[in-house]
């Protein structure tokens, strides 16, 4: 289950970013924010090759201490940022794939609508459900 | 837990006289009802209000959309007073009864005569009870009845048939006294085993209320009890047609009319004359923003309604939406999820015969999960698909590689004439075809791919006519990479070592060339002297290639013994061009570009030269003006004076 997952369009600004309510929620805007460092170095080191050849899962981009940080990219340059807590040791890799291919779904499903400019930002109920319930249930 | 009835008489008697200003007029299984649900919400030390949480969940259970509920919460009075008292929770109580028959939650829809409030996702509360018969039998109905209605649900279709077997003796029958009710619980644990209609009358009108909901509307309170299953379909259908008809019961604000929909299917038609196929996205957008609806709600309207989420609209979606855009504009509020009438196999079949509505009854719950899975599932197929196909692709392409430089049998029957043609303008599709697949793994549609697939066999035929050496390709290579500049790297494997001698003799072949070139004289092209090979393969080098044949002829004389074999081939060709060996072409091809490009080089000297006479004669012309200025400035004074 997920800390924060943000959606983040080919310029680099947010489209979507959603996290547990907790006293300090900057702080995972932030690490989101940092981690695009990262996804573009990762993006770059692919990108000699051609498109297709990358995937579009990226993988960890790098861990802290309290959690780990999850990215993926689509062939449109949106990016997907999830933040993890570490302390979940059970997610295992194949977990945060399907996650992140839900992700991708829900968002093509967003695209679909015709009334959705790309670039606005993401007000669909459904992606919000979806959303939900990825994230971690703080009760 | 205190005494339900006595409670509950008490309770009757005090809402009837602390209602205040709305006179509630309850019946008495109403009164029963709501006493019941108060008493469960407000524990027994507070009777006086009911804990808000718990008045919550119950709320929550009714399956209303939240902002019905504040609604009823705002109209019945809990937030002006602050807390959920017999009065307010009373009136409530109607408030949702009415919000679940589809009227508006206003005050006076509770004039009506309205069923009993439902309570679906009542679960947890009668199971909790599950284990005191002694005093709390209103309570345990309840549970009998929720546990029931999920067995219910869960069941076939029959199930709801039989269940709308009674409807009649629902909305007056009262619960009996407690000696009864153990009977009855039994009777209505019995009812999913037995299936008789008569011992099903008592505990039938609570499972038949709870079961309505499930078709959504009062819908079984028009039909005649029957017994089999056939003359129930019928009249559950009857019901609804009787509902669309008349529609002061049924006011279901999601139920589409019969005007409704015809008005409905002819904007589709203005949309989009065939009604079996669907409206694009912009389309619909254009349409729907005349509306003028803000956007987000025709976003959202588009979510429900677009249920595949392909970006089109099909009649029935479309029905769907438009209903959503009409309900918002006269006032309700947007469903989050959208009701069972407006779901594309309701309408369809809606639109096709009564009959079949109640069999999608019990497909709803499957259909609609059913739908978002397939289209998961869909999703999660095409890229698996494409990700194989790609792969595929890319093996194909290398495997024509192969194909071509070692040649098949099945070649060479192929006429030489075309092959050098093919050959290039074949391999600059095919490099182009191979390049495209790689850069579009997951997003080339599986058209495009056949396609591409699809041109891509005729190609390698024309490319192998290697049998008779490898220099030819080795050549032909070096030409295609001459032409192709822009050829993705690294798809054309190396060629194989060229044979020696060929190679050494279009190079030896070369310098007499370079001599005879001084002797150029533009005559007019002989084109019928070069040889149709040459004319389909050397198209960019026409000039120089009659030019240097035309030279060959003439400089027989100075040519070495070298030269007159290829002399006499090239002579040999008009003659014999289906015979010639494919590898003095290739040589032939080789040497037409060099000299080509001998050739514009000395005519780029020429012009160069020419062009530094040219500006010689300016430079002087100049100075004569000047001379002449000067002269006319000399002579001026002259005439001026």
């Amino acid at each position: 289950m997920a800390v924060c997952i943000a959606v983040i369009a080919k310029e680099n600004y947010p489209l979507y970013i959603r996290s547990v309510p907790t006293e300090n929620e900057l702080k995972f805007h932030y690490t989101v924010h940092t981690s695009l460092d990262v996804v573009d170095e990762k993006i770059s080191a692919m990108g000699k090759a051609l498109v297709d050849q990358r995937e579009l899962y990226l993988g960890l981009l790098y861990p802290t201490e309290d959690y780990k940080v999850y990215g993926y990219v689509t062939n449109s340059k949106v990016k997907f940022v999830m933040v993890v807590d570490s302390s979940n040791t059970a997610l295992r890799d194949n977990e945060i794939r399907s996650m992140f291919r839900k992700l991708h779904n829900s968002y093509t499903d967003i695209m679909c609508n015709p009334f959705y400019n790309p670039g606005d930002r993401i007000q669909s109920r459904a992606f919000d459900s979806m959303v939900n319930s990825m994230m971690m249930q703080v009760c | 837990m205190e005494q339900g009835p006595a409670g509950g008489a008490g309770g009757g008697a005090a809402s009837s006289g602390g209602s205040g200003g709305v006179l509630l007029a309850l019946s008495e299984s109403e009164q029963q009802r709501y006493s019941e649900l108060f008493s469960r919400c407000c524990p027994p030390p507070e009777a006086a209000a009911a804990g808000g949480s718990s008045v919550g969940e119950l709320f929550r259970a009714s399956q209303l959309p939240p902002d019905t509920l504040h609604q009823i919460t705002e109209v019945c009075g809990a937030k002006r007073v602050g807390y959920f008292g017999p009065a307010q929770f009373y009136l409530a109580l109607k408030l949702i009864a009415a919000a679940q028959s589809g009227f508006p939650v206003r005050i006076e829809s509770i004039k009506n005569e309205l069923p009993l409030p439902r309570f679906p996702a009542l679960k947890a509360d009668g199971e909790a009870w599950y284990g005191t018969p002694a005093e709390l039998h209103p309570g345990k109905f309840q549970l009998p009845q929720a546990a029931l209605e999920k067995n219910s649900y869960k069941r076939a279709d029959e199930g709801d048939k039989q269940e709308a077997k009674s409807p009649p003796l629902s909305p007056i029958c009262s619960p009996p006294a407690s000696p009864s009710t153990y009977q009855r619980m039994a009777l209505t644990y019995g009812y999913g085993k037995s299936r008789s209609g008569l011992e099903q009358q008592h505990g039938a009108p609570y499972e038949v209320r709870h079961s309505a909901h499930q078709q959504d509307g009062p819908g079984s309170y028009g039909a005649k009890p029957a017994l089999a299953c056939s003359t129930l379909s019928r009249s559950l259908s009857v019901e609804q047609e009787q509902q669309d008809s008349s529609s002061h019961y049924s006011d279901d604000p999601w139920r589409i009319t019969e005007e409704q929909r015809d008005y409905y299917v002819n904007q589709f038609k203005s949309l989009q004359p065939d009604l079996s196929s669907f409206i694009s996205g912009s389309v619909a957008k254009n349409f729907f923003t005349k509306s003028k609806l803000p956007i987000p709600e025709l976003s959202h309207i588009w979510e429900l309604s677009d249920v595949d989420c392909d970006g089109a609209l099909t009649l029935p979606e479309f029905c769907a939406a438009f209903h959503l855009v009409v309900a918002r504009k006269n006032g309700y509020q947007l469903p989050e999820r959208l009701p069972e009438t407006l779901l594309p196999e309701y309408l369809q079949a809606a639109s096709l015969k009564p009959i079949h509505d109640c069999t999608l009854f019990d497909s709803y719950s499957e259909a609609l999960p059913g739908a978002q899975q397939s289209r998961d599932f869909s999703r999660a197929e095409p890229s698996a698909e494409e990700a194989p196909a790609s792969p595929a692709l890319l093996q194909d392409g290398k495997k024509d590689d192969k194909q071509a430089l070692q040649g098949s049998a099945a070649l060479k029957t192929i006429p030489k004439e075309f092959q050098h043609l093919t050959m290039k303008t074949a391999a600059q599709e095919s490099s182009a075809l191979r390049a495209r697949p790689r850069s579009r793994s997951y997003s080339s549609t599986s058209l495009e791919d056949a396609m591409k697939k699809g041109e891509e066999p005729p190609t390698p035929p024309p490319r192998p006519q290697k049998s008779h050496s490898r220099a030819s390709s080795l050549d032909l290579n070096k030409i295609f990479q001459q032409n192709t500049q822009a050829a993705r790297s690294g798809w054309l494997p190396p060629p194989p070592p060229a044979l020696p001698p060929r190679p050494s003799v279009s190079q030896t072949e070369q310098p007499s060339e370079v001599e005879l070139h001084p002797q150029l004289s533009r005559a007019p092209a002989q084109a019928e002297e070069s040889s149709p090979a040459k004319k389909e393969v050397v198209l960019a080098q026409p000039p120089s290639k009659p030019a240097r044949r035309k030279l060959r002829p003439e400089a027989q004389g100075l040519e070495t013994p070298e030269l007159s074999p290829t002399i006499s081939g090239t002579s040999a060709l008009p003659a014999a061009k289906a015979h010639l060996p494919a590898q003095k072409q290739a040589s032939k091809q080789k040497r037409a570009i060099q000299t080509a490009i001998r050739k514009n080089k000395e005519a780029n000297a020429v012009l160069a030269r020419l062009n530094s006479e040219l500006q010689q004669q300016l430079k002087e012309v100049h100075k004569e003006r000047i001379a002449l200025e000067t002269q006319l400035e000399q002579l001026r004074p002259v005439t001026v004076l």
